[in-house]
């Protein structure tokens, strides 16, 4: 038997989780480094899978099977493709740099990293989960932490208010979503829940038209797909650094990749029939996204507003149901979500310093916070689609995906890089450059240098991503081959 | 030993060429503490490595030879079947000379910088990273990749080292400082240029399965039948404008100027000489090596429409120049008056392309480009010696400098006199060859440019008179010192090449017009 590495990698942050809590409370310190040490454990070992998938072989490997409740067909299965592979690695990245930038949290740190790692937990188990029960129960240990973690850490003006919002939202899509989980379950008749067994589950065309909606929107609520993205900014905004940078990074691509993983692959004929409006909706997502998050002068806003616009792209991959389409989708979740945790980081720690999140009052960063400059220009390129970032590496084939299909959206959607550099431009112009404002002088300081850690390893991904797009790029296409085998080579 | 390392280096003299210049930037940025004079110094002489690597090219290029050469090709973005392929020709080669000769004069300008040396060396080097990489890429999208990349270095050269004066308002009755303002809109309106340029490339992806520039020349012109439901032809027309459209605001073609005089005004003295020197010829460099061979068709049916907007530049251009009282914007003006030619000249070749006189005017064209580099940077770099002495723009301000400073006022009429096109130096040349070739082919326009030339005398004259001539105002007597020997050095290699061209073109002459008769 080989070593049980994707258990060990789920259940790493949990356990670790567990055993913070039994430090005593005032022992700050130690509960950091254990809170450290596991996460670096988690992300050694993510690297590790991402580095010996064999993607010449493809398929699924590293899986486990164990039956769980034979009578209901339900069973531990889980393993990772190309899709799931590089997801699980962002997640171990942000997780990681998510405990150096929440170092200096002071208000009961010992809860607010095990609530953290339960999520982490919940989010590793979505991506390798291969049995429908095992991706929801996951999914809803994902969801629940963030509750508390706004509606405690978060920012105290609007923090009930999101916190509620943001788990209404998420709970009544999932609810949606695995109504339709059961209308496949029962359909199907062969009482299982694994959904490897379930693509070939040859379920009727009206059934998959039916039923696809519901499992689509009821996942891509999380994904931020409109009009059901209201959720998201107000959710990022109350959400402290460390949770935000989960929450855009990671958690979105966890509704996205649902949709794709439970909605497109296992109901391939429903999507077809459905996939026109979809690339409508995630048109708004990025050309509507895109200018709100333009005009908005709360500088976490407008960083939560550019995720909404972010992800319409993935959708609008998955949509296009095309090779290169799906290929920058997947590209894309682990760019957007790499960059967006840069970009919480940051905004992170000129709030600490700053206190505020006023754009305009906001300036001259840059003299006091060099790295943390740095490391936000590189995310606004690859926000901004530059050639060099994984940005254009991500969206080049989603729009070629586009033009396979629908030509004039195309079109449409390029707006938004303009548009978004506009906002990036004058965000990065005000914050960073300029005058630091009177009432800043000697308050504001560096960044730490465990803040410098992450941001710099963070940076440096999206640029290797961007130059080197063979890292990741094979990668991710021998998953993209295995959906397409599913569709039926189209 | 040695002579494998030296096959080597001759097999991938383009990426050294190409990558040495990101070595240099983190070199710059890892040198210790505030050092500004080590930095200044590393900078310049690592800014030879790529230069030296380009006379090595120069020499070992054989200009007899057909197609491209020196090519290397490696798969870079495999689903979607790009590669990183390069290769010169005598039309790259030329630029590609033009910017490893520009990038350590402009360095040497910029001693005087003392604010964030090494960011600021460093942006330089990324700089000179994205010019070569469009000159030197024959993958369609890695050309598009280090054509958005060079725009980031220079949004930040202006942003943070341009002019600290001035004030622009903006809608709502807010002021910004102007030199926001220029990057500002150097940056959107050339990425919004792009976006046409970004969906034809995607376009032609889709179509045709291939990025790599040679397998287009051959595929995507013999295309026919129907794209996404309209006919060829009409989505070939769409993407030649969105093609056009892009490189015309780049070079700029009036009337898409507008972004350049801000940009030019408020950049820091190198960043204009680059900005001109350089960074103009992408646009027409994207005419020649993508909008010619891809659309021959397209662009012989516009020509027209070209030539009229290259002589409304040529026109325009002239009397908006003369019509500044800034020395900068005067200079920044002039260069959509000469770039007028470049477009002109190959209007003229897209128009009567195979024939003698479009080999003549696209010879011209391209001879046209490498002069105006020389021609440019040395005036902004003339403009920038003037201004950190007097700290005014302002011609008015000026006024029979001549006595106090007579070697600064001798180069100054020299490299006006070489912008104005006088005979026996370089820019009358090309212009030459531009107008003779174009003569035949668009007789008005010609004739109207010609008329143009009249009011390119007539600015450049009033520079002059403006500067150096007329009665001394008195305000700078012994305040004003004479160009130092290290500005010399700046402009020296300068001249001595507008003189070498002027009088004896034919050694790069030769290798352009093998590449322009072997381009049809």
């Amino acid at each position: 038997m080989q070593f049980p590495i994707l258990s060990v990698i789920v259940f790493t942050p949990i356990m670790a989780g567990m055993l913070i809590l039994l430090i005593p409370e005032q022992r700050k310190t130690e509960v950091r480094m254990a809170a450290l040490a596991a996460a670096t454990f988690a992300m050694l070992l993510s690297i590790w899978v991402y580095f010996s998938y064999d993607v010449a072989a493809g398929g699924y490997q590293f899986v486990e099977k164990y039956t769980w409740l034979p009578s209901l067909g339900i069973s531990y299965h889980v393993g990772v493709d190309g899709i799931n592979t590089p997801l699980v690695l962002l997640t171990g990245v942000v997780m990681f740099t998510g405990v150096l930038i929440s170092w200096g949290l002071d208000d009961r740190p010992r809860e607010f990293f095990a609530f953290l790692f339960i999520l982490a937990t919940g989010v590793f188990g979505v991506f390798v989960a291969l049995d429908l029960f095992m991706l929801f129960f996951f999914y809803e240990i994902a969801v629940f932490p963030m509750y508390l973690l706004i509606s405690i850490w978060g920012w105290k003006v609007t923090r009930e208010y999101a916190a509620m919002k943001l788990t209404l939202y998420l709970f009544i899509g999932s609810v949606v979503a695995l109504v339709g989980a059961l209308a496949m379950y029962f359909t199907s008749g062969m009482g299982t829940f694994d959904m490897l067994a379930l693509e070939g589950a040859g379920f009727s065309p009206e059934f998959q038209r039916f039923w696809f909606p519901f499992v689509f929107l009821g996942f891509a609520v999380l994904g931020g797909i409109f009009p059901f993205h209201n959720w998201s900014p107000d959710g990022h905004v109350a959400a402290p650094t460390a949770v935000s940078m989960f929450h855009a990074g990671v958690l979105m691509k966890l509704g996205a990749f649902a949709a794709l993983r439970v909605g497109v692959m296992l109901l391939p004929e429903g999507a077809k029939a459905h996939m026109w409006w979809i690339i409508l909706l995630a048109l708004v997502n990025v050309v509507y996204g895109a200018f709100i998050a333009s005009v908005q002068t709360d500088f976490k806003y407008v960083i939560g507003f550019s995720s909404v616009s972010h992800m319409g792209l993935v959708m609008m991959g998955f949509a296009t149901l095309s090779s290169n389409g799906l290929l920058g989708s997947g590209v894309q979740m682990f760019s957007h979500g790499i960059m967006t945790a840069l970009f919480f980081a940051v905004v992170g720690i000129v709030y600490d310093q700053a206190h505020t999140r006023e754009i305009p009052k906001l300036g001259g960063f840059i003299k006091v916070a060099p790295v943390a400059t740095f490391a936000f220009i590189v995310g606004g390129l690859v926000s901004m689609g530059m050639p060099g970032f994984s940005g254009f590496i991500a969206e080049f084939p989603i729009f070629m995906g586009v033009w396979r299909t629908y030509p004039w959206i195309a079109i449409v959607a390029v707006i938004s890089i303009v548009i978004t550099a506009s906002y990036i431009i004058r965000v990065v112009g005000k914050v960073f450059f300029g005058q630091l404002p009177d009432e800043f002088q000697g308050h504001v300081h560096d960044a730490t240098p465990l803040d410098k850690v992450a941001l710099v390893l963070l940076s440096t991904i999206l640029i290797v991503v961007g130059v080197f797009p063979s890292v990741m790029v094979p990668l991710v296409q021998s998953g993209v081959d295995n959906i397409l085998r599913l569709m039926g080579g189209a | 030993m040695d002579f494998s390392m030296q096959s080597w280096i001759a097999n991938h003299l383009l990426t050294l060429i190409l990558f040495t210049p990101l070595l240099s930037a983190a070199v710059v940025m890892l040198l210790p503490g505030k050092q500004d004079n080590l930095v200044r110094w590393s900078a310049f002489v690592l800014s030879f490595i790529p230069l030296a690597f380009s006379l090595a090219l120069w020499f070992g290029f054989n200009s007899n030879a057909p197609g491209f050469q020196f090519e290397e090709r490696y798969i870079w973005y495999e689903s979607i079947n790009s590669s990183y392929h390069l290769g010169v020709d005598g039309i790259s080669l030329s630029m590609v000379l033009l910017t490893t000769l520009l990038t350590p004069l402009a360095l040497l300008a910029s001693f005087s910088i003392q604010e964030n040396l090494k960011a600021y060396m460093a942006l330089f080097f990324l700089l000179e990273l994205g010019m070569l990489g469009v000159f030197l890429s024959l993958d369609l999208l890695l050309f598009f990749v280090f054509w958005e990349f060079g725009l980031v270095p220079m949004y930040f050269l202006i942003n943070q080292w341009g002019s600290k004066k001035g004030e622009r308002e903006i809608w709502g009755g807010r002021k910004i400082p102007a030199r926001t303002y220029a990057s500002f809109k150097f940056m959107i309106y050339t990425m919004a240029g792009s976006l046409g340029l970004l969906l034809a490339i995607q376009m032609i992806g889709v179509v045709s399965g291939t990025f790599d520039l040679i397998e287009l020349y051959a595929q995507w012109t013999s295309l026919s039948g129907t794209l996404f439901g309209l006919s060829t032809s009409t989505v070939k027309a769409i993407a030649f404008w969105a093609f056009t459209i892009a490189f015309a605001i780049k070079v700029p073609v009036w009337p898409f100027h507008t972004w350049l005089p801000d940009a030019h005004t408020e950049a820091p003295t190198a960043g204009s000489m680059i900005l001109a020197g350089v960074l103009l010829k992408l646009g027409a460099y994207g005419f020649l090596r993508l909008v010619l061979p891809l659309y021959p068709t397209e662009a012989k049916f516009y020509a027209g429409a070209l030539a009229f907007l290259a002589t409304m530049a040529i026109i325009f251009g002239a009397f908006a120049s003369y019509g500044q009282d800034d020395f900068k914007r005067l200079v920044a003006y002039s260069s959509v008056n000469h770039m007028g030619f470049v477009v002109l000249g190959i209007a003229a070749a897209a128009f009567a392309a195979g024939t003698e006189s479009a080999t003549i005017a696209l010879n011209g064209a391209v001879l046209q480009m490498f002069n105006h580099g020389l021609s440019a940077a040395g005036m902004f770099f003339l403009v920038g010696v003037i201004y950190e002495r007097t700290h005014t723009r302002d011609l008015n301000a000026y006024g029979g400098l001549f006595t106090l400073i007579p070697v600064y006022g001798g180069i100054l009429l020299f490299t006006s006199l070489a912008s104005l096109g006088l005979p026996g130096l370089n820019g009358f040349v090309s212009e030459f060859l531009v107008v003779r070739g174009a003569w035949p082919i668009f007789t008005v326009y010609t004739a109207i440019s010609m008329l143009g030339l009249l009011f390119t005398g007539a600015y450049i004259l009033k520079g002059i008179k403006k500067v150096l001539h007329g009665p001394l105002n008195e305000h700078w007597i012994g305040r004003l010192s004479e160009i130092n020997a290290r500005e010399v050095f700046v402009i020296v290699p300068l001249m001595v090449l507008m003189l070498w061209i002027g009088v004896w073109p034919n050694w790069i002459l030769s290798v352009i017009n093998r590449a322009v008769v072997m381009f049809f």
